[in-house]
């Protein structure tokens, strides 16, 4: 929806015959600025410590070294937080994926008692900021002794409002017909749900698992209150503490921001077309 | 966001023709609806408002975050009008949103104006524009604070070989929360430029082509139809990023960490070092519950009045 089709494109050039465009002249150099930075951490990844505590640093690594990523995967605990990050993003996105469409169908195709009050309600939550919720959300967790677990870290995720909102936008925009016809055919409300409407839903619900992950991947906040001991961290919260304890060993700090960030890139580049359908269809909605 | 719902095409086509079936039908939706609808909202409900009730509660009394505390009725909040932390806070948060809605609309909308015709390259230009937002936060405060370092930074590498001063960057209270704005503004602005893209391609063509022939030029065309056009959504941008900038905190987490002596220190940053450095859970929450009637009511007048205005948000 954003991309101008090449079938448009194409023809104008072809006719006019013109250059490119002079707006590349502000585009390029803008959006290299955009990712240089992450072109620059990979590079510093691969330096040795020696390179990287020379003033002025060099710009490209001599060679590669990958002693950042040995030290990494070895010396501290972050396979063991890759692996927490992919649990608790994997059950928070499945579980967004069932519960979300479960709501957002209901709130757009069922019609039953206090149906509009939940969903403002659920929408208005969007406002109330998690610094205000985040205290009494430990102390909670606390008296179920479940802080210091993953599952406290997967349960305030396992469903958003921005899910169910997003979810309740494609539902009211999805043609009935085939649900009419399989209630027809005798099918109860969770049969036509899950075997008829669930899998022409999959763009939406796509779109819903790469936002979800990337949130889920990300957050760093919630993990930091919430985990105490080392080997519950997840990717995030371990990153930040681990700069804390290698102050100069640069490398093996780069080594760790490449390998958090490049599961988000991966999940946002295959996903990229329908992330950004997404997004700026909650907004126009 | 819009939380207007449509109803009217359900009404009409869930009618069948005979009423006892009807009936039964409303009573199948009713459970089938809430059963659907229940978890979700169930769990988004009882994780926000019952915490935010919670809250309050916490915010009158002197808990520690161990033991539930005494009453101290609104001594917390007198506290606050004399804490310059909490100003300080304040101060900068107000700043830093100073700074990084207007930046970060006006670059969004310029990039997307550059990208709304057809151009060579679109699919590769927005990858770009959006790394920086998909990217964890945590993992750009550590690569920022690594690049923008006093005494082994790139930046300041750069600096010196052009032969000007090396700057304190992060290091430097004056200059600490600007580059810390400008490193939250090149986190985020990609997401502006997605969401005007959009709101570009809506605007009819033939309006466009209706205001070249009248002989507008490109100034004219964006003050008078292209700013009017995308009004709501720039509102909606910027109510967003009131949001993004009220809860500000992993940036700083893995950057400056809120100093040089507070220099950086956000709304956000203080009640987390309230409740889980200092162990004052009931004065966090006080300061918490302050930023949140402040920024609910800056919320609503923004709201308010872009609905006055006929805009819908």
């Amino acid at each position: 929806m954003t991309t101008a089709p090449l079938s448009r494109l194409r023809p104008s050039l072809r006719l006019t015959g013109r250059l490119p465009s002079a707006r590349h002249l502000v585009l390029l150099p803008l959006s290299l600025l955009m990712v240089v930075p992450f072109v620059y951490m990979l590079g510093a990844s691969v330096m040795t410590r020696a390179e990287l505590n020379r003033f002025p640093p060099p710009l490209i690594p001599l060679g590669i070294d990958l002693a950042g990523y040995r030290g990494l995967l070895t010396d501290s605990q972050f396979p063991r937080w890759f692996l927490n990050s992919v649990i608790v993003a994997g059950v928070i996105v499945l579980s967004q994926m069932v519960l979300c469409s479960m709501a957002g169908y209901a709130f757009a195709r069922l019609r039953f008692t206090g149906r509009k009050v939940a969903l403002v309600l659920v929408i208005a939550t969007t406002l109330i900021p998690f610094q205000l919720t985040v205290i009494p959300t430990f102390l909670i967790f606390n008296k179920l002794h479940l802080i210091n677990t993953l599952g406290a870290l997967i349960a305030p995720q396992l469903a958003s409002a921005l899910g169910v909102y997003l979810m309740t936008s494609f539902f009211q925009n999805f043609p009935r017909e085939l649900e009419e016809a399989a209630r027809i055919d005798g099918c109860s409300r969770f049969g036509v749900f899950f075997r008829v409407v669930l899998p022409v839903a999959r763009p939406a619900l796509a779109a819903l698992a790469v936002i979800t992950f990337i949130y889920a991947w990300n957050d760093l906040f919630w993990p930091m209150v919430a985990i105490s001991s080392q080997e519950n961290y997840t990717v995030q919260a371990g990153l930040a503490t681990f700069q804390g304890q290698h102050r100069a060993d640069w490398p093996q700090i780069m080594a760790g921001t490449v390998l958090t960030t490049v599961p988000v890139l991966v999940v946002f580049l295959i996903g990229q077309r329908r992330f950004v359908q997404a997004l700026a269809g909650a907004v126009k909605g | 966001m819009s939380t207007a719902v449509t109803t009217k095409k359900d009404d009409r086509r869930a009618a069948p023709p005979r009423p006892e079936r009807r009936s039964r039908r409303r009573l199948g939706d009713q459970a089938a609806g809430w059963s659907f609808a229940a978890p979700s909202t169930l769990l988004v409900l009882g994780f926000s408002l019952l915490p935010m009730g919670w809250a309050f509660r916490l915010s009158l009394t002197d808990s520690d975050l161990v033991s539930e505390g005494q009453g101290v009725g609104f001594a917390n909040y007198r506290t606050l009008a004399d804490d310059p932390v909490f100003w300080k806070a304040i101060r900068n948060t107000l700043e830093l949103t100073g700074i990084y809605i207007p930046v970060s609309l006006l670059l969004g909308l310029g990039v997307a104006l550059l990208l709304n015709k057809p151009i060579r390259g679109i699919g590769f230009y927005r990858a770009c524009f959006l790394v920086p937002f998909v990217a964890s936060a945590a993992a750009e405060g550590l690569l920022m604070a690594f690049v923008f370092d006093k005494d082994f930074g790139i930046v300041n590498g750069l600096i010196t070989r052009a032969g000007l001063p090396a700057q304190g960057f992060l290091d430097d209270p004056s200059q600490a929360l600007i580059v810390i704005s400008g490193i939250f503004i090149w986190t985020q602005f990609g997401f502006n430029v997605v969401i005007y893209l959009a709101a570009l391609q809506d605007i009819p063509k033939e309006v466009l082509e209706a205001a070249a022939i009248d002989g507008a030029g490109a100034w004219r065309t964006f003050r008078h139809i292209i700013v009017p056009s995308v009004r709501p959504i720039s509102l909606f941008l910027a109510v967003w990023g009131l949001i993004d900038c009220l809860q500000f905190f992993d940036l700083l987490f893995t950057s400056t960490k809120g100093g040089p002596v507070n220099s950086t220190i956000t709304i956000v940053y203080y009640v987390w070092q309230l409740a889980f450095e200092f162990f004052t859970a009931g004065y966090g929450a006080a300061v918490a519950y302050a930023l949140f009637a402040g920024s609910l009511l800056a919320i609503v007048v923004g709201m308010v009045f872009g609905r006055k205005k006929g805009f819908l948000l």
